[in-house]
């Protein structure tokens, strides 16, 4: 499923121009990105939250050529998914 | 920022729908996605990240309190990577 398909979903659900639906899935990732940027944590209920999360310089090896390597500290995104969704992810027809 | 909040926030921005419409987008937004993953299908928003999901094998497992072996059942599990642009502007 890419974001057009997801505006093909709200569109057959909810029937208003898909142009204006696609306006605002848009502006509702953009919205997320912007909070996640500013490093506020995105809590979309029955769904799951996004983080942004702090990981600090650490030795790696360059597993090609064998050389050590220090990696970078970083910030990371990561999801959690709610029970909500875990369970239908479990419920789902295989 | 909550669900709530980002419908405010979508809202402030977008002038052709009320509160309420960008309401019902947002929740058929999170509905969609639920019901693809929930087929197993993978979901990809470009710029964004992309969902997949994973089959976990069952397993003999034990419960940690009372030491008592129990078999912990196959299952499917959600996994997030982020994507490029995300990863890049979090950085900066």
């Amino acid at each position: 499923m890419t974001k057009a398909d997801i505006v093909e979903r709200i569109y057959e659900k909810v029937g208003y121009s898909k142009k204006d639906v696609a306006n605002v899935v848009e502006e509702i990732f953009s919205s997320i990105k912007a909070s996640l940027e500013a490093g506020e944590k995105v809590k979309i209920s029955g769904f799951g939250n996004f983080n942004v999360r702090h990981k600090t310089a650490r030795r790696g090896r360059n597993p090609q050529t064998g050389a050590d390597i220090t990696i970078e500290e970083r910030k990371v995104m990561t999801f959690k998914a709610s029970q909500i969704l875990k369970k239908a992810i479990n419920s789902g027809a295989r | 920022m909550t669900k709530s909040e980002l419908i405010e926030r979508v809202s402030a921005e977008v002038k052709t729908f009320s509160k309420k419409d960008v309401e019902i987008i947002v929740d058929s937004l999170f509905d969609s996605m639920s019901e693809s993953l929930s087929r197993g299908e993978k979901v990809e928003i470009r710029g964004f990240g992309s969902f997949k999901i994973k089959e976990r094998e069952g397993r003999q497992g034990r419960n940690p309190k009372s030491g008592e072996n129990i078999y912990i059942e196959a299952k499917r599990v959600p996994f997030f990577k982020a994507g490029k642009e995300i990863r890049e502007r979090i950085n900066k």
